[in-house]
């Protein structure tokens, strides 16, 4: 897909002017590319029209994987494969099983989950991100505007609905 | 605009601002190291160079080398071993539990809490891979691997197995955990960098970029960790507490145990927190972020697991009267007067009276206090963990098998290959790695106090 890479940023001090502007800005037609925060700001992404994070689903999943994975493991080992008598037990000792049960199914979830999350936000350490503006990790909120996406509205249009939104700055950014 | 409550402390004092979050936490990466931290550095390897040949004596001739004899099988090791494990229990506590409790104070402190954790548990891992006395062939023994053996698989029965898994689920989803923590500083880190730096930190961060989206992922992701992680830290205690409660010694076979673990890993892993905490705010001036308020909660922890470890002793004595069973009256007993009495009241000093002391205002305001109180609760801890394993061991069924254990210097230098390597890792993270979740801080300052700090 052919893509310009002429971003309009909006540079923001304050969180609550931010979640203010992101409201206004949206009221106005305008399509916002991303918001870029030094933190987690609770309440942006609804503002922003996210929709909830699929994550927790995915987490379950796992989980769910990790509960068969480890019963069926000790029932094929203790019971099916070589059956011992240890302490007068049953082979199929249930609740022996549980404990490690148990952290299979959080071992699962968690890095399944991690790993659903480090792929679908693109995270690797040989990512190279666009960085808009490097203040964004510091202590400047920067909402970035595509101007391809926005075409019908034109840049000066766009500046003037960031600058009445409150931000304390408007820039241009292009990428290579 | 949020207002908060007038009376309360704000989290973090000095009026801080967002730049100066970053610039405080992000300067100690950026600088040169001081001359206590090289200092510190140079006496933690020495440490584990010198415990290092007590690891290897080990090793080569056996755990023989250790003064374990036929009764008291299990001594120092499994003492250090689960006194290492408990200290592990803080920092996913305050990460995981005060989340989820929407604890705010726990901002400034749970990133080296939570590194202390993972290499806490490191050092405990040491101990029974030690003790497996051919620590090679260890996989096969704790692993459920096909072996020559007609694969006979590992023992699901067994409460040692179901700590190979605890354990190692435990460290691996506390530093993923940690991990996720760290990308966005690490980004902060790039963003200030240049050159070889820019590069290492770029390739820490994942290519971080802070965007909303990928907050909202991050939220969640911490949320779902943290509900996870709860049972987790609960479970790798009561696991432990298994290893003993399981087994029909008197003094061990007790139903109280779990809770009871889980009360004095918290204890002790709070006290660990506040002894590491105590010097890194001083050492690197960050005593805006870690204020009096953190730690007065942390010592109000402290007292609250310090009471309920007590009232567990106390039960125990108790209960080994009231079950009638003489051999288990003997046993606490002998705890109490036997030969190894300067234990079990070391323990009962350190952990049962020494945190009371934190009911006057004045003393768990007291940095000094707290700083000795901390060391002294996790000298008490240790003695615990001594006065159960080995005064429940050392006068069996058998008087004529009666014994005492003495440590050899191998015992000691393998306790003490474990602080190099602890200490080692702490003071590289300290260095190398942001010491303060800047994100998160960054994310109460707002909410935390009454003046806006733009």
């Amino acid at each position: 897909m052919e893509r310009d890479t002429n971003f309009v940023l909006g540079i923001y001090e304050d969180e609550d002017v931010l979640k203010d502007a992101v409201t206004k800005v949206r009221d106005s037609g305008v399509k916002i590319h991303e918001v870029f925060t030094p933190y987690p700001i609770h309440g942006l992404e609804d503002v922003l029209g996210y929709k909830r994070s699929r994550l927790p689903i995915a987490a379950f999943i796992f989980g769910v994987c990790g509960t068969g994975l480890a019963l069926t493991m000790q029932l094929l080992m203790m019971a099916v494969d070589w059956p011992m008598i240890i302490g007068g037990k049953d082979h199929a000792a249930i609740p022996d099983f549980i404990p490690v049960t148990f952290e299979l199914t959080v071992l699962l979830a968690s890095f399944g989950m991690v790993g659903v999350f480090m792929v679908s936000s693109n995270l690797k350490p040989w990512g190279q991100p666009r960085i808009f503006d490097t203040r964004s990790t510091d202590d400047k909120h920067v909402m970035a505007i595509d101007l391809a996406v926005n075409a019908g509205l034109g840049e000066d249009k766009i500046k003037e609905v960031l600058q009445a939104s409150g931000a304390s700055e408007v820039n241009n950014k292009s990428f290579e | 605009m949020q207002v908060t409550s007038s009376v309360r402390e704000p989290l973090v004092t000095g009026g801080k601002t967002y730049k100066d979050v970053t610039h405080d936490v992000s300067r100690h990466v950026e600088g040169k190291p001081t001359i206590g931290w090289m200092l510190g550095l140079a006496v933690s390897i020495g440490a584990l160079l010198l415990g290092g040949i007590a690891v290897g004596a080990t090793v080569w001739e056996g755990i023989g080398m250790w003064g374990l004899n036929k009764t008291v099988g299990w001594a120092w090791d499994i003492t250090n071993f689960v006194w290492w494990v408990g200290i592990g229990h803080a920092g996913t506590l305050i990460s995981a539990v005060l989340l989820l409790f929407r604890q705010k104070w726990r901002t400034s402190i749970n990133r080296a809490a939570e590194a202390m954790t993972i290499f806490a548990v490191i050092c405990a891992a040491m101990f029974p891979v030690l003790h497996m006395g051919r620590p090679w062939l260890g996989a096969y023994w704790a692993l459920p691997l096909p072996n020559v053996f007609g694969s006979l698989w590992v023992n699901f029965n067994s409460p040692l197995l179901w700590d190979v898994f605890a354990i190692s689920t435990y460290f691996s989803v506390s530093l993923v955990f940690w991990y996720i923590g760290l990308i966005p500083d690490f980004a902060t880190i790039r963003d200030r960098a240049t050159g070889l730096r820019k590069t290492i930190y770029g390739a820490l961060s994942f290519g971080w970029t802070g965007g909303a989206k990928i907050w909202m992922r991050y939220e969640t992701v911490s949320l779902i960790l943290a509900g996870l992680a709860t049972p987790l830290v609960l479970s790798v205690h009561t696991i432990v507490s298994f290893d003993f409660a399981t087994s029909v010694i008197p003094g061990w076979h007790t139903t109280i145990f779990p809770p009871y673990f889980v009360a004095g890993a918290i204890f002790s892993g709070f006290a660990m927190v506040l002894t590491l905490m105590l010097i890194t705010r001083k050492l690197f001036k960050l005593e805006d972020y870690i204020t009096m308020v953190h730690i007065e909660l942390m010592n109000i922890v402290i007292i609250i697991t310090g009471s309920i470890v007590g009232i567990a002793y106390i039960t125990e004595f108790f209960i080994a009267w009231y079950s009638g069973v003489e051999a288990e009256q003997y046993a606490f007993i002998n705890r109490a007067f036997g030969p190894y009495w300067w234990a079990y009241w070391s323990m009962m000093t350190c952990n049962v009276i020494s945190p009371q002391l934190f009911w006057f205002k004045k003393i768990r305001t007291s940095l000094v206090f707290t700083f000795i109180l901390s060391i002294v609760v996790n000298i008490g801890m240790w003695f615990e963990r001594f006065v159960i394993i080995v005064t429940s061991l050392h006068r069996d069924y058998l008087p004529s098998s009666w014994a005492m254990f003495h440590p050899t210097w191998a015992d000691m230098g393998v306790y003490l290959f474990t602080f190099g390597l602890f200490f080692t890792l702490f003071l590289l993270f300290a260095k190398f790695f942001p010491v303060i979740n800047m994100a998160e801080v960054k994310s109460v300052l707002k909410s935390s106090s009454e003046k806006v700090n733009k």
